[in-house]
Formats: C-alpha cells, structure tokens, sequence
C-alpha cells in the first residue's frame, strides 16, 4: 500500500492493545481461510475430502488433482483441461491491455496538456462508462460483434474489453499527467518538439508508475471478467474464468472437489502473483477508481 | 517599428478580457522588465509573445514579421521558466541540446554550443548530472543555458528569481545583469518584485488588472510616478500617500496637511502650476526617504520644508531605521539614519524634500502633471 | 481571424493533432457505449425475443416485468443484498483500518492478507465459498467432526437464508478494500488536530466520534458510491456461488436479465430490466461524478 504510517497521536492501553491484536488476528484467519481450503484439498485425494476433514492437512498428498485440472479434466466436451483455456486468456489479455493502456496514456495527455473547450464533459462521458451495469450493453454488442464478423473470437473480446476499460486507464493517466509541470510542455513547445515527441519524449520517460498501475488494473479486470467470455467467446476462445465455471457446475460424473479447488487456484495464480509482487500498485490503483484525486 | 512591437494586443479567456489594448514597443538590446502584483497578466503577456497563448485582438511583430498564429518553435524566441522547466529524465546536457535537436542542428555543432554555454554559465561539471541531482541555483544556470544556447532574437523570463532563497536571487540577479551586457540581446522579464525591476532593466511595464499603467525608464517611473498605483507599488517602503488641501499662502501654493495632534502643517509645493488647484483636496505622495531628519536632508534640494511631529514607532533595519507617524490621519513612514536620535512618543522635526513630492487628483488617483 | 491566416500547414496540423488522437476513444465510447445504451433502451420498448425485433410495444415490457414474481423476487434481494453488504463493508471497513491504524506490528502483512480477495475473479470466490459452505463437506461437517455434534449450518441449501451466504462471500471480497480506503484516509489526517484534540482532554473514544470520524467523509462517499454500483453489478458471484438459487432464492437483477435475454428469449423484458439497473446505477454515479469533475476545475 502506499500510505506511509504516520506517528500517531493516538496512545492505546495494554489490555485495549491485546483486543486489538486478536481481533486483526481473526480477521486474517477470515480472509485466509477459503485459501487455505483451497490449497491443502487441492492435493488430497478425492475420497480423502468425501470423508469430511476440510481442515485437516493431507494424508496422502498428491498433485494429481493439479494435472488433471491443468491438462485432462473434462470441461466441455473434451477432456482438455484448463491449459487451453488459460491460453485463451493470456491471447485476449496481453492486447487489451496493451491497447487500453496506450489509449489511455494519450487520451490522459491531451486531456491534461492539450486542453480545449468541453473536454471535462467528454472525459465525463468517458468515465461513466466504466460504471454501467454492462447488461445494458451486452445485446447490441452481441449484434456488432456478429456485424463485424469478430462474434466468438478473442478478438472481438479484446474488442470488447478495450472500449469498457478505457474509461479507467484514462482516469489513471488523466490524473497523473494534471500533476504533471505544464511548464514542461511549454518548454518543450518553444524548443521545438511536435505533440508526438513531447508525448514521447518528456512525458512517457516520467510514466513508469502510473503505467503500471494501468496495466496491474487491466490485467486484473480483464483476467477476471466473466461475463462477457460468457456472453461473447466460442467455443475456443473461452476464457479462464468460463471454463473454470463450467468445470465446476459440470453436473456429469462425480463432484472431484480437489480438481476443483486445483483449477481455482490456476485461474486465480496469475492475478494472486500480481498481487503479491506488486500489491502497491495494485492498491494505488484501486484507490485511484475510487477517491479520484 | 521597434524590434519587438505589441500592438494594440488583447487577451480574453471566453467572454473575460485578461489583457486590455497592450501596446509596448522594444528596441533591440533593451531589457523591459513587465512588473505587477500577482494576477494582472504579466504571465499572460510573455506567453503570448511566446506563443504558448493565443492573441485574441491586435498584433505582435518580432523583427517587422507578424508571429500571430506562428508556432512558438518558429518565432525565434527562447524562454526561462519559474520553475525552471528542466525535463527531468534528461541530463543537463540533453536539457541544453533538446531545443537544437528537434530543429535538425548535427550533432558536432549541439555539442560544441553546448560547451560553449556550458562555459559561459560555469556548468561544465554538471552536465552529466540530472536535474533532480542539482541545486536551485544550479538549476536556474541550466534552465538559462537552455534559453542562451539557442541564440534567440528575443529572451523570454517568468518570475525565473522567485523559487530561488534571499541571497541567491540578488546574486543570480547581478547575474542575469552581467549576461545582458555581456550579449546585448533583447529580453522581456516578467517579476513581480519592483527592486528586480528596478535594478534589471532598462525600461519598465507597470501593470494592473490588465492595463499597462505606465511605462518608462525605471528613473521615469520612480521619480514621476503616473498615478497612485505605480508611486505606491514601486519603492520599498511604499511611497506615503496622504489627504492634503491645496492653499495660496504669498500667491505661493502650499499643501495643507494635518499632523498627530489635528493641528497643520504647510507644506509649499515646487510646481507653480499647482496654483491651479487653489481650494481644493489632493492627495500628496511623499516618499520615505524624503522625509529625514534635519542634518540628513538633501543639499541640493531647494525646497525643504519643516514640520515638528511625533513618533509612533520606530523600526531599526542596521543602515536605517523606520520611524512611523500619524500625518494626514494615516500611518506615515520615514526613513532616517541609523544614529538618528528617535523615540517612540517623542515630538521630532522633521525636514521634508518637497522638490521630490508629487500630487494625485483624488478622484482620478493620475498624477497632476507639472 | 489574423492567426489562421498565418499558420503554415504543419502548425495547423499540431494544433488538430490532440482531437484527432482522443477521437478513436471517443468514437469507440460513443458508439460502444452511449450508442448501445440507446439501443437497448429502445428494444426495451419493442417486441423483441430470440432477436432484436422493431415492433414498437411501447410501456409494454416494463409492466410485464413489474407483474413478474420472479423480477421482484431478485429486487428483493438485491434490497437485502446491496444493504447487507454495503452496511457490512463499510463497518468492518472501518473498524480495521482503526485498528490497524494504531501502529500495530506486521501491518504491510496483515494489509495484504485483508486485500487479496481484491485481486481474485468473483468466479473463484464462489467456487471457494461454495464448498467451504457446503453443509456435505465444508463448515457444518467440520465442527460435527470436531465434536460439536448439533451443529448446523446449512444457509446455502436454505431458501431463506441463501442470499446471506453471498453477502458473506461477497464482503469476504472487497471488505479489505474499503479498510485501505478507510486507511488512506486516516493517514491523511494532521496529527496536530489530534494532539490538539488530546490537549484539550478528548478521550479516545470521542477522539474518533468527534474528530476522526467526521473528517472521513469523503472515504465513507466513496465507499458508497463504489460499493453500491458493485452491488447492483454483481452477477458472477452469484452464478459461481449458488447459481441463483435455491429456487430463485438468490437470483439478482443481472442474473435476471442474462436469464430472461439469454435462455428465455425474452429480450425486451431483458433489456427493460437493464435499463432499470442503468438508471439505478446513473442516479447514484452522475451526481458523484459531476461533483468530483467540478470540484478539480
Ligand atoms: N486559462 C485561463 N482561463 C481563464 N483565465 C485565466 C487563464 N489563465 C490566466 N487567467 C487569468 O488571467 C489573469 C492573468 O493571469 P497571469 O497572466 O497568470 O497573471 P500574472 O502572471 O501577472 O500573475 C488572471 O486573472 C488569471 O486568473
Ligand atoms: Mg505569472
């Protein structure tokens, strides 16, 4: 997180300091334990988990229930495992997120530095789009998808996840380049650079952070999106999160609950690892979606 | 035609006028020096004879060419900053060289005009440095290194001294002073600090609420101020400006002005043309430093008048000391000698250079011109 | 005017340069978006069913869907739903970033461990919450095992008690979040407040009531306003988790219109109910975002 701790004025007692510790201690056990869960039913064989013991670590550890989830469980109608699916995903995330950062760090410039009558109004409209119930949009885009001949490919939800996610990256950047000297790009003006090379030049060098808040919150979102994969993939470009889903509600067969839990666990990993190597951003830039500065 | 004209130039933001009917002629080598309290659209100008803002009427001519409407890159202009506007990922040498490099300038010549500003401003040890990496003053000299290597028609400053501490702005300031000499080139100087204005240029803008008020040789604008506004905003302490009547006394004029007690003083003005304004109210600007005590008047004045008031305060500076006192019913400063023999509540005569005195029309607050 | 006359061919260019490069996103959000939205609101007035269908039906769709058992029943939840968990969040929320703002040890630990949920698809949060609950295998067999024999905990087979389950599951995910909200703004307050507050023989507790908390204002806005339009969006979590039921018994106003668009090829009913959503969501949002923009200005 990016909030430093400050020296508080505020004293608290042994007793009251106690309280607090066990209190924050539960809530972490809270938070923890669905992973917990996850994690060590993951590795049980299945008939370990039927007969109860949720909590208890392994008898048998195995990793079956792992390959199997990655590369043979049914989902579907073959026996695929997850690998395609996760592949699926990286095809659709990478371009998205590319183009709906770069989109964002340009509309976020001109909006700062090239500043023209209306512009708030349009940023406006632009944000606002983030937040609809995108049930509002899924009909016509499921129309214009099938018009523009994209219907169920990962392009069409690269399509689809760029228009909904520019809103955010150009927040992002918007709000990053407004702190941003504007006696710099005077400065630049004079010597002579062009709105390209001032972009490039001055004020992508000085980005770094905001573009990776940009794309820890792109890769997130768009990673974890369901439904649209739901309502717009085919059948091969299915998303992590569709296929996980169909996984588990498959009614065939036997619940294989540590096939399950080791599936989760995949389509979570490539968020979660985000998450923990880059949590900072992560939270900088949830915070900024929320109390926009 | 001057070098750089303003012709008639007008500023509006929608349908609010920042800039009204600007008109400024410089001559080439001069240092004008735009000065003002904070708002009154100094900035506004420099940036349109930039080209950073539009011109919304009127016309600006650097070397006879119109530049409305030409890009800042192409008028030939070079331009400091407040905030020195370095690029913060490129190195000093880099900051210097940019503005060359985007105009197509090789290599070999972006470096050699880079030593030789480099030398000129004595930063050659810095060169590899980022601007993070510097001091404020070190910053200053780079951010005049990117204007100098240039070698603009016109210098354009901002406020360039205002981020700087007490005495490096008074050093950087004989600086920029030096450099001007040294180059003869034309510079518009924007400060809202009179004394930079006063000791830099060679001729002065005072604005206000967008209306250049005056514009003239600093001596012009201290000695002859146009109205209330200028006399008071340049000069340190502000120039005194106090109600006074206007008598005939020996068909002599004489200014009328009351002292702490309510009783007056007469105080006989220079101009004769005052005559004029038999009867009636003025107000009367006295500067600080005309108001001393008897030995410290000036001997080459011809009009010294005397009057007995007493002292409220008195502030010692080291070379100075201020004293204070209630003349016309308000706050009057004068400034004597440091071993002036002052006390507060004391009763003190005063000796009062009304050779240097000026009157204001009370309703127009203008000058009543000799 | 004088300036055009006088730009050369590339200034002017320059000078077009920034609204050309906004306008790919603008057109793309316009049409996307704004375009889209008009359309299905204007389906909703049609008789549209498998396919957009142009017969206009007027008011039509919006009183069937309000005569449907089943739309009100999801209002209904979503009342229970958005209240519980919006109440819920924002408390928990607070109460540990206070806690956690009393210089404890640990604290970059015990933030990340509150804030991972953030990170994970909705979809994964059900999956784990679902068998954790499952009274088979999870919770309920795990206190029996442990001895406690009568214990039961079967919500989520439980038709009056299911949709507590995704408020459960559903805090467990952003709860961490609004406590870093609540956080940052506890960090931003001036100490000197405090210690001056202390001078003057405030206790702790009416150091929070009096000075702290009031100055959270803008958190517990923003808490809001987020808060709420992920509640009225929320849709994947239920399909993971419970899959809207038992029964109807945890269907949402987004599961209702993916069901009735999608599987009961009813679209103009669908899409009248995402236009009540939108509307929803606009009424909270516009005023929100109108100020925040302003205010900047
Ligand atoms: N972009 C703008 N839109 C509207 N008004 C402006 C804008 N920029 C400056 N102004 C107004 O123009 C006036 C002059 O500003 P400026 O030239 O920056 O003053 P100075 O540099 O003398 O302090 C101020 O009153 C300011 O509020
Ligand atoms: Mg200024």
């Amino acid at each position: 997180m990016s909030v430093a701790t400050q020296d508080t004025a505020i004293r608290t007692g042994r007793v009251t300091r106690t309280l607090i510790y066990l209190i924050l201690i539960l809530f972490a056990l809270f938070y923890m334990l669905p992973l917990y869960v996850m994690a060590v039913n993951s590795v049980k064989p299945l008939d370990e988990i039927t007969g109860g013991g949720m909590m208890n670590l392994p008898k048998v550890f195995t990793l079956e229930p792992w390959a199997k989830a990655w590369s043979y469980a049914q989902i579907g109608v073959d026996p695929t495992g997850l690998q395609p699916y996760f592949w699926n995903s990286i095809k659709m995330v990478v371009p998205a997120v590319a183009i709906s950062t770069v989109l964002g760090a340009l509309n976020g410039y001109v909006l700062t530095k090239w500043r023209f009558r209306g512009d708030t109004i349009l940023f406006g409209l632009m944000l606002f789009a983030c937040f609809i119930p995108f049930q509002i949009v899924l009909i016509p885009m499921a129309r214009m998808l099938g018009l523009m001949g994209m219907a169920g490919s990962t392009g069409g939800l690269v399509l689809v996840h760029v228009v909904y996610g520019i809103g955010f990256t150009t927040l992002y950047f918007r709000n990053y380049y407004a702190v941003f000297p504007t006696e710099l790009i005077r400065a630049a003006q004079i010597d002579g650079a062009g709105f390209f090379q001032i972009f490039w030049r001055i004020l992508l060098p000085s980005s770094g952070p905001i573009a990776v808040v940009s794309i820890i919150w792109q890769f997130t979102n768009i990673w974890n999106d369901f439904l649209f994969g739901a309502s717009f993939a085919g059948a091969d470009s299915q998303p992590m999160t569709v296929a996980l889903n169909n996984l588990v509600q498959s009614s065939t067969g036997v619940k294989e609950y540590n096939v399950h839990f080791a599936g989760a666990i995949l389509a979570a990993l490539p968020t979660l690892l985000v998450y923990v190597v880059a949590g900072r951003y992560f939270v900088r830039g949830l915070m900024a979606g929320s109390v926009k500065g | 035609m001057g070098f750089l004209d303003i012709d008639n130039t007008t500023k509006s933001y929608g349908a609010v006028e920042v800039l009204h009917n600007v008109d400024i002629s410089v001559d080439e080598g001069e240092f004008l020096v735009l000065v003002g309290p904070s708002g009154c659209g100094k900035s506004t100008l420099l940036n349109m004879i930039a080209g950073l803002e539009d011109i919304s009427s009127g016309e600006i001519r650097i070397k006879d060419q119109i530049m409305n409407g030409v890009h800042p890159s192409k008028r030939n202009i070079a331009m400091v900053f407040q905030s020195y506007a370095l690029y913060p990922n490129m190195t000093v040498g880099q900051n210097i060289t940019f503005g060359l490099e985007m105009h197509g300038t090789p290599k070999p010549q972006r470096e050699k005009a880079m030593k030789d500003v480099a030398s000129l401003l004595q930063i050659d040890q810095l060169l590899d440095r980022k601007p993070g990496a510097l001091s404020g003053g070190q910053r200053q000299r780079v951010a005049m290194g990117r204007a100098l290597v240039r070698n603009p028609d016109v210098f354009l400053f901002d406020e360039p001294l205002s981020n700087l501490d007490a005495k490096l702005r008074v050093d950087m300031r004989t600086e920029i002073k030096k450099l001007h000499q040294k180059l003869g080139t034309t510079i518009v100087y924007v400060t809202h600090d009179q004394i930079e204005a006063m000791t830099l240029s060679t001729r002065i803008a005072v604005m206000y609420g967008g209306y250049v008020q005056q514009l003239g040789t600093p001596q012009e604008i201290y000695d002859s101020p146009a109205n209330i506004f200028v006399a008071t905003f340049m000069g340190s302490p502000a120039m005194n400006v106090v109600p006074a009547k206007v008598v005939l006394k020996n068909a002599k004029p004489v200014a009328l002005v009351a002292l702490h007690d309510g009783s007056t003083v007469s105080l006989p003005f220079s101009q004769d043309n005052m005559t004029a304004w038999d009867g009636r109210d003025i107000m009367l600007g006295i500067r600080p430093e005309t108001i001393t005590d008897e030995d410290a008047a000036d001997r080459n004045s011809s009009n010294i008048a005397r009057m007995t008031n007493r002292i409220v305060v008195t502030e010692p500076a080291g070379s100075d000391t201020f004293v204070t006192m209630t003349f016309g019913g308000k706050d009057v400063i004068a400034r004597m000698r440091s071993d002036a023999d002052v006390r507060a509540g004391a009763d003190f005569p005063f000796a009062v250079n009304m050779e240097k005195a000026v009157a204001f029309d009370p309703e127009t607050e203008m000058r009543i011109i000799p | 005017m004088a300036q055009a006359a006088n730009a050369d061919f590339k200034t002017r260019l320059q000078s077009l340069l920034p609204k050309l490069v906004l306008s790919p996103s603008l057109a793309l959000v316009l049409v996307f978006v704004y375009g889209f939205i008009f359309f299905s609101v204007y389906l909703s007035f049609t008789d549209s069913r498998l396919l957009p269908s142009y017969g206009w039906v007027g008011w039509e769709n919006y009183s069937k869907l309000w005569r449907l058992s089943h739309w009100k029943t999801s209002l209904t939840n979503m009342g229970i739903f958005a209240a519980l968990y919006i109440s819920v969040c924002t408390v928990l929320g607070l109460g540990l970033a206070i806690f956690l703002d009393q210089k404890v040890r640990a604290e970059g630990m015990i933030r990340t461990i509150y804030l991972y949920p953030m990170a994970l698809s909705f979809i994964v949060t059900g999956t784990a919450w679902k068998w954790f609950l499952d009274p088979g295998i999870g919770l309920e067999n795990v206190l029996q095992t442990w001895g406690w024999a009568t214990f039961e905990f079967d919500w989520i087979k439980n038709r009056d008690f299911a949709i507590y389950t995704v408020v459960l599951a559903a805090v467990w995910q952003t709860s961490g979040f609004v406590m870093a909200m609540f956080l940052a703004g506890l960090r931003g307050i001036e100490n000197e407040i405090l210690k001056a507050a202390q001078m003057d023989g405030a206790s702790n507790w009416n150091l929070y009531r009096r000075i702290i908390i009031p100055q959270l204002r803008p958190a517990f806005l923003s808490a809001f306003v987020i808060l709420s339009h992920l509640a009225i969006k929320t849709f994947d979590l239920v399909i993971a988790l419970t899959g809207g039921g038992p029964g109807r018994a945890t269907e949402l106003p987004a599961t209702f219109m993916y069901s009735y668009t999608f599987s009961r090829n009813q679209m103009g009913i669908g899409a009248a109910s995402a236009t009540i959503m939108l509307m929803t969501i606009a009424a909270i949002m516009i005023p929100y975002l109108y100020a925040e923009l302003r205010e900047k200005k």
